[in-house]
């Protein structure tokens, strides 16, 4: 069988150890994978009464004596040489390597020390030497460590390129590109990303991470995937992150902003975090079936966006690797109970969301009414002042938001995850017992205590979940590399250190975003080449040590931006109603309940950026699918990067880039002077700010020629080309030239170079 | 796969191409060492070799989405027509849950059609699928499956994911990431939908073919029988084949370039998808044309070219599986009858019976049917219960028995397995989960559902799940 996921085959141990053992890096993992699944926390599952996740209970049952190898049954199971008695099972699938065998008995002699799982323990802020950042110098100690160097610096093209796509999104302009290049002032990194912090568009890159873990859509999910009004809360995430609103407000308010003592429309719209679950509208459900899919996906959601922890497995039992139990499961749903939502059917239209001019506007309308009710009023007069005030909230956008009912619903464990069994206990509010609490008061405990709880200094999760995925954004890969996962099946991050770091100084800085970017951003370390020599390559093929930069293709959203910002459509409005880009006909054919027809904005809504795109749970607009966006059915901490036929096909023929294409030809034209060379090294320089070298400019020269003199030949098949799109043809162009230069532009816009980030 | 096919077609490419400006440089590319590079990314299964002796290459899974009726369909109740207009026993029914019978009084109605035996067993179908009855021989019929859910929407995830939590891979998927692909110029998994001439039918999400969590390589490409086949397929207007072909070598040649400086294997695996998209541009419409099929072909299948039809679909799924596609699933729409059960449902066993029976015989005369696994099944089955809130009689979604059908590749023909109690309502003897069905269709493909994993969220994520299920060893030769 060679069943072995790539993932797994990472930089790690492979051989014993020479220096001492360590339970949560050398131990923790042979046990969890091998041993946990019916000897670990899952009391339903255990055989023979035994849990090797436990150090009493393993020495008790005499699976383990310590520091005696010769008298542990752990170790006469291992090394058994018959297949009745061999541990793990034969019928198991799973098998003991040498080396781990080897190992597991080195720990026993040494004493079979136990230590609690890495990230439960509360994370640990080592000493900086002075004058370093304090990410070079723990990624210097490991590169120490494991005999590598760190990569120079890159060129300041691609360094500026880069940081425009990590924090904005958006590819840099020839003239930033330029004056970054000449600036010889010894802070002009940090003033560069000083002003793109301050970049309105930051605000925009940053959501869309934070919009895939919360499974943010603009429809519900389930069989009529139907439309449901929460635009808002897309755009209050993005307004979060360009006012660098500190970690933990932005925590309180999505989870209970409807119950801040200082609660206000913002947080209200915040708090439509609890209301993005899928929800249903089929003729036929049933209320309590949707009640437990509700209950049971708001505790995946907390446990993926906050924990970093798998819960869903303790929907039916106990998890099988983690501490995480049933209990704990159900617990945590019932924190949710107070939400007033309907379990089945239509979701309500939601809270209007007044402008700064209409809340002006009600502000004046309230006071006159409460004026008029203190004296004695007419009927019409206070008619009329309703009326304005009803006007006004019919033409406001609406979210959906939280509302707190009086009495919660009943949260009882359901058997086997079985909603239609009513035998299980009831469930109050409760923190999962493994992770450290405030103490209790009596009261049972609510949605406002349950954000305290996930921004506290004592919750050990929270902190280093976010920062771990803080850092895939900034090189490709988590530090610790399954992001939803930092359980005991997850990975120990290579550079805990690091992480730990990143994660205490998240919470003392007072939960400062942007403070961990300028951080993280600022370092010698993310300024590295991404190109690997070759000794990097064979040491450490994923690079998880980071004695390089990383280089990925662009995230969905970000090809899309990037190709409309190079031909000049991209349309640079912040937040609003979702966007709907050309799509094929009949491509939502298999929806129902109503049928739908899509139709594509035609107006400058059709190029806004790729995070506004109208997301259609179902059938999420093929372009964005295609380069790996997710569904966002579930909550996606980690989106996969293929590369597939499918993204050729997009950039070659989707209409959308080919206005682009068609858009970036008449840029070429009007904005450029000279001979085809000239122009082509302007939109060389526009879209990589590079110029081509002679083989290039030859290969491309001669492709321009060739379709010239085609189209030439051929005016009625130029003509078709431009009129792919919306945007006029500039009457004063010459047809046959500007559909060669579409070629070209097209075939800029195809490259490798353009959509990655080096 | 028909090597002798993919060959001509390949040539007869290349033909074609000859006087772009890169022909010369393409025509090199797409010889053997580049289709190798292609074939290495798209086509590396992760089973190498598989567990299993393997049985079936490939499987066409016909999926009747909505619900069919199997009182209607494959399970003979006489018991039930006896009963009819009686109460349910509440000794069958107590602590059920129904979708839309829900709280209703519980009525038995029989069956609305009579049944007539086929084959050399003699076996009972029903009258309105004369066409599978001459086939029943082929065929394995399975009367006691169950599954969990009673919504469409989960009851189709259970069925493709084994999951009713989204964002699990499809069995299409799993297969391909388990397999690889043969099909060099095609997607390894490809699903066609058509609809039922009747009423509103229910919908189909896209999930049911998402790769979920494995790599997105692995995916559903659903084939459209109007505009572009797969989406984004047809060049630009304005832009013909030769120019594309340009274009492409150009990128190609650009990249490579690139590659050639800053040494990146995804840059290469760029170059390859570009191809491969490129391929695709002329390989899909070559197959989704079926007006090259003899009249004779079109007769048997009962199709006309172009028509969206459910036996288009299953004519071209005998396309796709001489071509090496792994995983062919197809859905027809429109078996939810909560009403005019009697006047809907032989309209849409009208649309699918000759087509069945058409893709055996066609499978069977070209020798494919014994390396290709055919699987008939609905989301879930109905009510003996007639359900008549909803206009002229129905009945309503029901999960503890259907009947579905396998046939090929090592499954035992004219044989009925399992069954149902008397009056229809829950299967009883060999019951066969979801799960089961997975597990059995895995095994004829060669692979070990235990053994069969992928590393998700810290688990080794199963198709199977993690309850005990088995393979159904008694269908199989």
């Amino acid at each position: 069988m060679s069943l072995i996921p790539l993932s797994l085959i990472c930089f790690g141990w492979i051989a014993v150890p020479d220096e001492p053992l360590d339970f949560n890096r050398d131990i923790r993992p042979i046990l969890s994978e091998n041993c946990f699944y019916c000897h670990g926390p899952d009391k339903s599952h255990r055989e023979a009464g035994l849990r090797l996740d436990d150090r009493e209970s393993a020495i008790k049952k005499k699976a383990i004596s310590a520091g005696d190898s010769k008298n542990s049954l752990l170790m006469e199971r291992i090394f058994s040489k018959d297949a009745d008695t061999l541990m793990p099972p034969p019928d198991s699938r799973k098998k003991l390597s040498e080396d781990q065998k080897q190992i597991l008995k080195k720990w026993i002699e040494q004493g079979a020390k136990y230590s609690m799982h890495w990230a439960y323990e509360p994370p640990v802020k080592k000493q900086v030497p002075a004058g370093i950042n304090p990410v070079d110098h723990f990624v210097g100690v490991r590169l120490a460590k494991v005999g590598l160097k760190p990569s120079p610096e890159t060129d300041r093209r691609t360094l500026a390129r880069r940081l425009y796509f990590d924090l904005i999104g958006l590819p840099p302009k020839p003239a930033e590109v330029e004056a970054f290049l000449n600036d010889k002032s010894p802070d002009a990194y940090g003033k560069l990303v000083n002003a793109l912090l301050q970049n309105p568009h930051y605000g925009e890159r940053m959501a869309i991470g934070w919009l895939d873990v919360v499974r943010f859509a603009d429809t519900i999910g389930y069989h009529s995937d139907t439309p449901r009004n929460i635009w808002p809360y897309r755009d209050w995430v993005i307004q979060s992150f360009n006012s660098n609103k500190r970690f933990d407000r932005f925590t309180l308010e999505q989870i209970a902003g409807d119950l801040l003592p200082d609660a206000s429309q913002e947080t209200r719209v915040g708090s439509g975090f609890n209301r993005l679950l899928l929800t249903t509208e089929e003729g036929g459900a049933q209320a309590k079936d949707y009640e437990s899919r509700m209950l049971t996906d708001r505790v995946r959601a907390v446990g993926t966006a906050w924990l970093g922890q798998t819960t869903g497995c303790a929907q039916c039992h106990d998890h099988k690797y983690d501490p995480f139990t049933s209990k704990d499961f159900y617990a945590m749903g019932a924190f949710f109970a107070d939400i007033k939502e309907t379990a089945i059917g239509r979701r309500e239209e939601g809270m209007p969301v007044l402008d700064p001019q209409q809340a002006a506007q009600m502000e004046i309308l309230e006071k006159k009414l409460k004026a008029l009710q203190a004296g004695k009023p007419s009927k019409e007069e206070i008619a009329s002042i309703e009326k304005a005030i009803k006007a006004i909230q019919a033409a406001s956008p609406k979210t959906l938001v939280s509302v707190s009912l009086d009495k919660k619903r009943v949260v009882r464990i359901l058997p086997r995850g079985n909603w239609m069994d009513d035998s299980g206990e009831i469930m109050k509010a409760a923190f999962p017992a493994y992770l450290p609490a405030p103490k209790s008061n009596g009261k049972e405990p609510g949605r406002m205590e349950l954000a305290k709880w996930l921004v506290s200094r004592e919750n050990p999760l929270t902190a280093r979940t976010v920062m771990n995925r803080l850092w895939k954004q900034f090189f490709g890969t988590g530090l610790s590399k399954v992001l939803d996962d930092l359980g005991a099946q997850g990975e120990l991050p290579p550079n805990q250190d690091l992480l730990d770091w990143l994660a205490c100084e998240f919470m003392d800085s007072g939960w400062d975003f942007n403070h961990m970017v300028k951080t993280i951003v600022s370092s010698k370390t993310y300024r590295q080449t991404s190109t690997p020599s070759a000794e990097q390559v064979q040491k450490d093929p994923y690079n998880r040590e980071h004695a390089r930069q990383s280089r990925f293709r662009l995230d969905a959203e970000l090809v899309r931006d990037n190709a409309l910002d190079i031909a000049g459509l991209l349309n640079g409005k912040i937040g609003g109603p979702s966007a709907k880009p050309y799509q094929p006909d009949r491509y939502w054919e298999n929806l129902n309940f109503p049928t739908r027809e899509y139709s594509a904005d035609k107006d400058v809504s059709q190029y806004r950026r790729g995070l506004y795109v109208w997301w259609q749970r179902t059938f999420l607009h093929p372009s964005l699918l295609a380069f790996d966006a997710p569904s966002r059915e579930e909550c996606t901490a980690e989106r996969s990067r293929s590369n597939i036929p499918q993204q050729a096909l997009v950039l070659l023929n989707d209409p959308s880039y080919v206005e682009a294409a068609r858009a970036l030809a008449s840029r070429i034209l009007k904005e450029s002077n000279g001979r085809t060379d000239e122009r082509i090294r302007w939109a060389f320089q526009l879209a990589l700010q590079r110029n081509p070298d002679q083989e290039e400019l030859h290969t491309l020269r001669t492709l321009f020629e060739k379709h010239l003199a085609e189209y030439r030949k051929d005016p009625q098949s130029a003509a078709n080309l431009l009129k792919v799109g919306l945007i006029p043809v500039p009457k004063e162009l010459d047809r046959a030239e500007l559909a060669a230069w579409t070629h070209l532009a097209r075939v800029i816009l195809n490259l490798h170079e353009t959509i990655t980030r080096f | 796969m028909n090597k002798h096919h993919i060959h001509l077609h390949r040539r007869a490419f290349l033909g074609n191409t000859t006087r772009g400006v890169g022909s010369v440089a393409l025509a090199t590319l797409m010889q053997k060492g580049f289709v190798q590079a292609a074939k290495n990314n798209n086509a590396q299964g992760f089973i190498q070799p598989g567990h299993l002796p393997q049985k079936a290459k490939r499987v066409i899974w016909l999926t009747m989405a909505g619900g069919p009726s199997h009182l209607e369909t494959f399970d003979p109740k006489p018991k039930l027509a006896e009963m009819h207009g009686k109460p349910m026993p509440e000794s069958l029914t107590k602590g059920q849950q129904l979708a839309q019978l829900q709280g209703s009084k519980l009525v038995c109605q029989g069956p609305l059609f009579p049944f007539q035996k086929f084959g050399k067993n003699q076996t009972e179908i029903c009258s309105l699928f004369p066409h599978t009855g001459s086939v029943i021989d082929e065929i394995c019929l399975i009367r006691s499956m169950v599954t969990d859910a009673i919504n469409h929407d989960p009851a189709h995830m259970f069925m493709n994911t084994g999951s009713q939590i989204a964002g699990r891979p499809s069995m299409g998927s799993w297969v391909n990431y388990g397999l690889g692909s043969e099909a060099e110029d095609l997607p390894g998994f490809v699903v066609l939908v058509s609809t039922g001439k009747g009423r509103s039918p229910q919908p189909i999400a896209a999930r049911q073919w998402s790769s979920g969590f494995l790599p997105s390589k692995h995916q559903g490409v659903q084939l459209r029988s109007k505009g572009d086949p797969v989406l984004y397929l047809g060049n630009p207007p304005g832009i013909s084949k030769e120019q594309q072909a340009d274009d492409v070598q150009v990128i190609n040649t650009l990249n490579r370039k690139l590659d050639s400086s800053i040494s990146d294997p995804e840059i290469a695996t760029r170059i390859s998808q570009y191809e491969m998209a490129f391929q695709m541009q002329a390989s899909v419409p070559e197959l989704m044309d079926i007006s090259k099929e003899s009249s004779r072909m079109l007769d048997l299948y009962g199709c006309t070219p172009g028509d969206g039809s459910f036996a288009s679909n299953c004519l071209l799924a005998r396309r796709l599986a001489e071509r090496g596609t792994r995983f062919i699933q197809l859905y027809h729409r429109d078996w939810d009858h909560h009403s005019l059960l009697k006047e809907e449902l032989p309209l849409r066993a009208r649309e699918v019976d000759q087509a069945c029976a058409a893709l055996i015989r066609d499978l069977k005369q070209r020798g494919m049917l014994d390396e290709t696994l055919i699987v008939w099944t609905g989301e879930f089955g109905r009510t003996p219960m007639g359900q008549g809130n909803k206009g002229p009689i129905g009945r309503d979604h029901h999960n503890k028995a259907m009947s579905m059908w396998m046939a090929g590749a090592g499954v035992r023909g004219g044989m009925v397995y399992g069954a149902t109690d008397e009056l229809g309502y829950a299967a009883e003897k060999d019951v066969v989960t979801v799960h089961d069905l997975h597990a059995t269709m895995l095994h004829q493909l060669g692979i070990d559902h235990e053994a069969f994993t992928f590393k998700f969220q810290g688990l080794d994520a199963k198709l199977t799940g993690v309850e005990p299920c088995k393979v159904m060893k008694d269908v199989l030769f």
